[in-house]
C-alpha cells in the first residue's frame, strides 16, 4: 500500500458544452471553453511549475512560475489566468521561460529558511518541488538581505501551526477559506515586502472567526500551515480512502498513515459528497479513537450497582446470551429487545436488527433514527413513496432559491453549508425559518433574503400559510400538478389550504412570522427558479414533525420542484448512517427497503433467506420500549453504539426504564451514560478498525475502510455475529462484503450495490439497480415512487406543552460545530477548546427581567426536571425563547426535555419544551448526585 | 399493576388520541377511523393495542376521542 496522490490541475474545471482545440508542446487537446492553459496542459500530463495555482480554488496569476508562450502573442502570460482558445499554439517549456522561472524561485529562497531536512514538510512541499522542476542551483542575492526568517509561530490552534517564516504569500490559504469555507476569516495585512497572512485583524488563529476546517492547510504549497500531528511525528507513508464518522454529509477522506498510526485525515477531492472539502470534526476531531477512556476490554456485572468485572470475550457473550435466554424464557419471547446505531456501518446495523429478528424472535428493534428523523421517513413515503432525500448535494450548484428550515448547517452540516454559501454567493435566493437567527441569516457575505422567526412548534402553520400564499395567489405549477400528482387530493388540498383561516394574516398571532414577510418568501419559493428545501430536526423533532415534513412535500408539488436538478426536498441527516440504518430495515415496523412485515411476500422472502418464522406485526419503539420496561413487561436490551440516557428525552423516564431491565448490554468505544444502567459491556470498534459502508443524506452508499486492528479485538459486526451464534442463531460471514451481498439479494433498492461495485465508482446513490445500475442521484424525475405525488392537508395543531405563569419561555436545542450529538467522541479531542460545556442562550430582555447576567449560574426547569449551566445573553434568540446544546453529560439537557412526541413515529418534540429561567449558584442537586453515581457506576473492580 | 394501570403507565390514550387528531383533520369520520386504525396497526406493537383495548374494556378510557376509540375497537 502506499500514499494515494491526487492530481492538481492547478485550476478548477470549467462546465462548457462548446469545446475549444490547441496545441500545446506539439500535441492537440480539446477542453471545454473556458478552461484554463495550465489545466488544459495537465489533461495532457503536461505539469507547468506553479505555487499560487490549485484546482480547489480560482486562478489567482501571483507567483509568476505558470508562465508560457504563445505564437502570435508578445509576453509571456501566465497560463493560470489564461483561457484556451481555438487554434492557439502554447509552449510550456523553452529557455527563455526556464530563465524567468529560476529568476522567480531565486527571489522566493531568498526570503525562506533552508532548513528542508528538518522541515515537517519535507517530501511534501511544492516550494522544495519547483526548486527542483525550475532547475534552482543558485541565489545570486544572498541571504542577508531583509527577510522574514525570525516572524514569530502561531500555535494557538491545537490542530495546526502557522509558521509565518515559511509563507511566500501566494493567498492560497486566504482564497481557500473565501471560495471553499466561504469564512472569510483570513487575509494578507500589510503591503509589498510587509504582506503577511493574517487571521481576522492580527489576530491569533484560534481568537480569530477561523472554524479550523482545515482548507487552509490543505492549500497551503510549503510548511507554513502543517497539522500539528505532521509536525510531531513527521510525515505519513501509505494511505487508504475512506468515509467520515460525524455528520450525515458523508465527507470522503484519505486517512495517512505511518503503519498502524493515523498521522491526518485529509480531504479526498474525488469524494462526490465533500468535493475535497472539510470541517473541523471530520479533518482533526478522530482522537477519541485513541482516548485513554476508550474501553477495550469486555466487563459484566450482575447488578448496576456494583463495580464492573472484567472477563474475556467468551464470558461475556456466554454470559449475555444466557441472561437473554432466562429473560425470554421468564418474561416471554418479546421482552427483549435491540437498538442499531446510526454511527455503525450499514452491515452492523442489517446484522443487529437481523439478530433481534431471528435469534430474539420478534420485532423489537428500533434506531436513533427514531428521535431524529423518522417523521422523514413516514412523511416522505406518504407524499412521494420513498423515504429519502430526493436530491445529490451537487444539485445545490443549480438552485436559485434555498429554503432552510429547521436546519443550522454551518454547525450540523459544515460542509455542504460551505456549498450552500458558494452558490448564495453566486446570487442564489435564501428564505431561512428558524427560531434563531442562525449565521446563514447573515454571514460573511451572505444575506438571507427572508428570516421567518417563527415561534417553537408553529413550523405547520406556516408552511400552510406558505401553501395558502401560492395557490390563493394563482402561484401553483398547475402544468406539473395535472401531470404528476393525484388531482383529486391536490384539489382538496387547494380548498383546504386556501381557506382564510390559513392565511398569513390569520396565522401570524400564532407564528410570530409578520404576514407581508411570510407572502414575499412564499411568492419567491413559488417565481424564484429553481427552488430547494433544505431541513433539519427543527423540522422532525416535534409533535408534528411527520405533518411538517408532508407541507414540505406539498410546497415542493404545489411550485413543480421535484424531479430534476436544483430543486427538491432535502433532509439534512444528523448522524453518519442515519439514512443507513433506516434503509436497513432498523425500524419495527419494516424489512430492509421499507417494506412492511406485514407484506405476505417480503416477509417469506426473508423467512426464505434466513431459515425462520417471522411475525406479521410490528414491535416496539425505543419510547415504547422504555414504557414497556416501566410497566414491567420490558427486560433485556441490547445497544449497540447510541447512549440513550443522554440522548432521548425526559432522561429521568429512560433512566426508570433501563433501571427496570435485568439485562441492558451497552455495546460501545467508552462507558457512556446509558453504561451507568448496563450490566455488559461490550467493547466497540472506531470507523478506522473495520470494513463495511456508511449511506449518507443523499442515499450515497460509500466504503468504510479498516486501516488499523480493532483495538479491541472485533469489528462490531464480528460481536454481533458472536452473540447471535451463542444465542443458537448461526452467522457465519467472514467479511462485511458478505453481508453487502446479502442485503442486496433481499432489498430491491440496492440490488445492484456490491462492494466491488463501490470500489469501482467510488459511490453509489440508491436505488441502485437493473433500471439504475449505477445508482439514482435525482429521485423522482419521470413520475413518483409510488406513482403519483400525493398531496395531504396539514392543520395545525397546537403542541400540548404550553407556555404558562410557571414555565414561561420556549426551550428549542441544537448542536454547535465543533461539538457531536452526546459528544462522547468530540468531548476527548481538541475540540472541547471551543465548547466546554452547554450554555442557555438568552434575550437580553428576558435576562434583564430575571437579573441574569452573561455567564451567570442559571437553573432551567420544566415539567419534567431541572438543571442548571450558565447562561449566554444574545440576541440571537427572540425573547420568549432560549436555547441550548446537549453535548455534555453534566448539564443534560434532556432532563429538561418532554415525553411529547410525533404523532406519527414517536419522534421526541426535543424543539418546544415550556421553561422557567432563573438565577443559580451552581449545578443543581440532581446534576450533583447524578455525577456521583456515574462515578461509581462506572468502577471497575481490581484485577485478582 | 393492572392491565388498565399498565396502559396509563405507557401513555397509549394521548398517542391514539394524536393519531385520530390527524386523521380526523384528512376527512370524514369514517375516514378518519379507517386512517387512525390503519395507522395504530401498523406502527404499533400489538401489547399497545392490548394495553388500549384494556383501557377501553375496563371503562377508565376517559379522554380517548371517539375515532379513536372506535378505531381500537375495530382492531379488536
Amino acid at each position: 500500500m502506499s500514499l494515494i496522490q491526487e492530481t492538481d490541475f492547478g485550476a478548477p474545471a470549467v462546465r462548457s458544452e462548446k469545446t475549444v482545440t490547441l496545441t500545446i508542446d506539439g500535441v492537440q487537446v480539446t477542453v471545454p471553453e473556458g478552461t484554463s492553459l495550465m489545466r488544459a496542459a495537465k489533461e495532457l500530463g503536461t505539469t507547468i511549475p506553479k505555487l499560487c495555482a490549485t484546482d480547489s480554488v480560482a486562478a489567482f496569476g501571483s507567483c509568476r512560475l505558470c508562465l508560457v508562450e504563445i505564437e502570435g502573442r508578445a509576453g509571456t502570460p501566465a497560463s493560470c489566468t489564461t483561457p484556451v482558445a481555438e487554434g492557439m499554439v502554447v509552449s510550456t517549456q523553452t529557455p527563455k521561460l526556464a530563465k524567468l522561472r529560476r529568476g522567480v524561485m531565486e527571489l522566493y529562497i531568498s526570503d525562506h529558511p533552508l532548513d528542508c531536512l528538518t522541515c515537517a514538510a519535507n517530501g511534501d512541499c511544492e516550494l522544495q518541488d519547483m526548486a527542483g522542476a525550475v532547475g534552482l542551483r543558485e541565489v545570486r542575492y544572498g541571504y542577508d538581505g531583509a527577510n522574514h526568517l525570525t516572524a514569530a509561530k502561531d500555535a494557538s490552534n491545537p490542530y495546526f501551526t502557522y509558521d509565518a517564516s515559511k509563507c511566500i504569500v501566494c493567498s492560497r490559504c486566504v482564497r481557500a477559506c473565501e471560495e471553499v469555507q466561504g469564512t472569510f476569516a483570513l487575509t494578507i495585512a500589510g503591503r509589498g515586502f510587509g504582506s503577511r497572512v493574517s487571521p481576522g485583524q492580527s489576530e491569533s488563529f484560534m481568537t480569530s472567526e477561523c472554524v479550523s476546517c482545515g482548507a487552509c492547510v490543505q492549500a497551503c504549497p510549503t510548511a507554513t500551515l502543517t497539522e500539528t500531528r505532521v509536525i510531531e511525528i513527521g510525515q505519513p507513508e501509505h494511505s487508504a480512502v475512506t468515509t467520515c464518522a460525524y455528520c450525515g454529509v458523508g465527507c470522503a477522506f484519505k486517512a495517512e498513515m505511518r503503519g498502524e498510526e493515523l498521522v491526518r485525515m485529509v480531504p479526498w477531492k474525488a469524494g462526490k459528497a465533500n468535493r475535497g472539502h472539510s470541517c473541523v470534526k471530520g479533518r482533526f476531531a478522530w482522537g477519541y479513537a485513541t482516548h485513554r477512556e476508550r474501553v477495550t476490554e469486555p466487563m459484566i456485572r450482575a447488578s448496576i450497582h456494583d463495580p464492573w468485572k472484567v472477563v474475556s470475550w467468551d464470558e461475556a457473550i456466554a454470559h449475555t446470551a444466557s441472561e437473554f435466554k432466562r429473560i425470554q424464557g421468564q418474561y416471554g419471547r418479546d421482552s427483549v429487545g435491540g437498538i442499531t446505531s446510526s454511527r455503525c456501518t450499514n452491515e452492523e446495523t442489517y446484522l443487529v436488527q437481523k439478530l433481534v429478528r431471528t435469534a430474539f424472535g420478534n420485532h423489537n428493534v428500533d434506531t436513533c433514527a427514531r428521535v431524529c428523523h423518522s417523521p422523514t421517513g413516514y412523511g416522505l413515503k406518504t407524499t412521494f413513496g420513498a423515504s429519502a432525500g430526493t436530491q445529490d448535494f451537487d444539485s445545490v450548484e443549480e438552485t436559485d432559491v434555498m429554503v432552510v428550515i429547521g436546519a443550522n448547517p454551518t454547525d450540523a452540516h459544515p460542509v455542504f453549508a460551505s456549498r450552500m454559501k458558494k452558490r448564495l454567493r453566486q446570487g442564489a435566493r435564501l428564505i431561512v425559518i428558524d427560531p434563531r437567527r442562525i449565521d446563514l441569516v447573515r454571514s460573511a457575505r451572505v444575506q438571507a433574503d427572508h428570516h421567518l422567526a417563527l415561534r417553537p412548534g408553529t413550523n405547520v402553520a406556516v408552511l400552510t400559510a406558505m401553501a395558502h400564499v401560492i395557490v390563493t395567489e394563482g402561484l401553483a405549477d398547475e402544468a406539473y400538478v395535472r401531470e404528476r400528482c393525484d388531482l383529486q387530493a391536490y384539489a382538496h388540498w387547494a380548498e383546504f389550504v386556501s381557506l382564510p383561516q390559513h392565511g398569513p394574516e390569520a396565522t401570524e398571532a400564532v407564528t410570530g412570522v409578520p404576514a407581508a414577510e411570510l407572502r414575499a418568501a412564499a411568492r419567491l419559493y413559488a417565481t424564484g427558479g429553481n427552488g430547494s428545501i433544505y431541513y433539519g430536526l427543527g423540522v422532525t423533532e416535534h409533535s408534528q414533525g411527520s405533518t411538517t415534513v408532508m407541507a414540505i412535500a406539498n410546497l415542493a408539488m404545489v411550485t413543480g420542484n421535484i424531479g430534476r436538478p436544483g430543486v427538491g426536498v432535502n433532509p439534512l441527516r444528523g448522524q453518519n448512517n442515519v439514512q443507513g440504518a433506516c434503509d436497513m430495515g432498523s425500524f419495527p415496523h419494516e424489512f430492509s427497503g421499507y417494506r412492511h412485515v406485514s407484506d405476505d411476500e417480503t416477509r417469506q422472502l426473508f423467512e426464505e433467506a434466513w431459515g425462520v418464522a417471522l411475525g406479521d406485526e410490528p414491535g416496539l419503539r425505543i419510547p415504547n420500549m422504555l414504557d414497556e420496561a416501566v410497566a414491567g413487561h420490558f427486560k433485556g436490551l441490547y445497544v449497540q453504539g447510541e447512549d440513550i440516557l443522554q440522548s432521548d428525552p425526559n432522561t429521568r423516564h429512560v433512566a426508570a426504564g433501563l433501571a427496570a431491565m435485568e439485562c441492558v448490554v451497552v455495546q460501545d468505544l467508552f462507558l457512556n451514560e446509558t453504561a451507568n444502567y448496563a450490566h455488559v459491556f461490550l467493547p466497540g470498534s472506531t470507523f478506522l478498525e473495520k470494513d463495511g459502508t456508511f449511506t449518507n443524506a443523499e442515499r450515497r452508499i460509500q466504503r468504510v475502510r479498516k486501516v488499523m486492528r480493532p483495538r479491541n479485538g472485533y469489528a462490531d459486526w464480528e460481536v454481533t455475529q458472536m452473540l447471535s451464534n451463542a444465542l443458537g442463531y448461526p452467522m457465519a460471514y467472514d467479511h462485511p462484503s458478505q453481508i453487502m451481498d446479502e442485503i442486496a439479494r433481499l432489498t430491491p433498492s440496492f440490488a445492484g450495490v456490491s462492494f466491488e461495485k463501490l470500489d469501482a465508482l467510488g459511490s453509489i446513490q440508491w436505488p441502485c439497480n437493473a433500471a439504475a445500475p449505477e445508482g439514482t442521484p435525482v429521485m423522482h424525475i419521470d413520475h413518483f415512487v409510488r406513482g403519483k405525488g400525493q398531496f395531504i392537508l396539514t392543520e395545525y395543531v397546537p403542541t400540548e406543552e404550553k407556555v404558562g405563569p410557571r414555565y414561561p419561555l420556549l426551550l428549542t436545542t441544537g448542536r454547535i460545530l465543533s461539538q457531536y450529538n452526546v459528544g462522547a467522541q468530540t468531548r476527548r479531542t481538541e475540540n472541547s477548546r471551543w465548547h466546554a460545556e452547554d450554555v442557555l442562550e438568552i434575550h437580553p430582555h428576558d435576562a434583564e427581567e430575571r437579573g441574569v447576567r452573561d455567564g451567570d449560574w442559571v437553573r432551567l426547569k420544566s415539567r419534567s426536571g431541572e438543571t442548571a449551566l450558565r447562561a449566554e445573553i444574545t440576541d440571537r434568540v427572540a425573547p420568549g425563547v432560549v436555547y441550548t446544546t446537549f453535548h455534555h453529560p453534566l448539564t443534560q439537557a434532556n432532563v429538561i426535555t418532554t415525553d411529547h412526541s410525533d404523532w406519527a413515529t414517536n419522534c421526541p418534540e426535543y424543539k418546544v419544551t415550556a421553561v422557567q429561567v432563573s438565577r443559580g449558584n451552581g449545578p443543581a442537586e440532581w446534576q450533583v448526585e447524578y455525577t456521583a453515581q456515574a462515578r461509581k457506576s462506572r468502577r471497575i473492580e481490581a484485577a485478582e | 399493576m393492572t392491565d388498565a394501570d399498565e396502559a396509563h403507565a405507557t401513555g397509549v390514550t394521548p398517542m391514539a388520541n394524536q393519531i385520530a387528531g390527524f386523521f380526523v383533520s384528512q376527512g370524514d369520520h369514517a375516514a378518519a377511523v379507517a386512517g387512525t386504525a390503519d395507522h395504530i396497526k401498523a406502527f404499533w406493537a400489538p401489547v399497545m393495542r392490548r394495553e388500549l383495548l384494556a383501557l377501553v374494556d375496563a371503562g377508565q378510557a376517559e379522554g380517548l376521542s371517539d375515532v379513536a376509540r372506535e378505531a381500537i375497537l375495530r382492531l379488536r
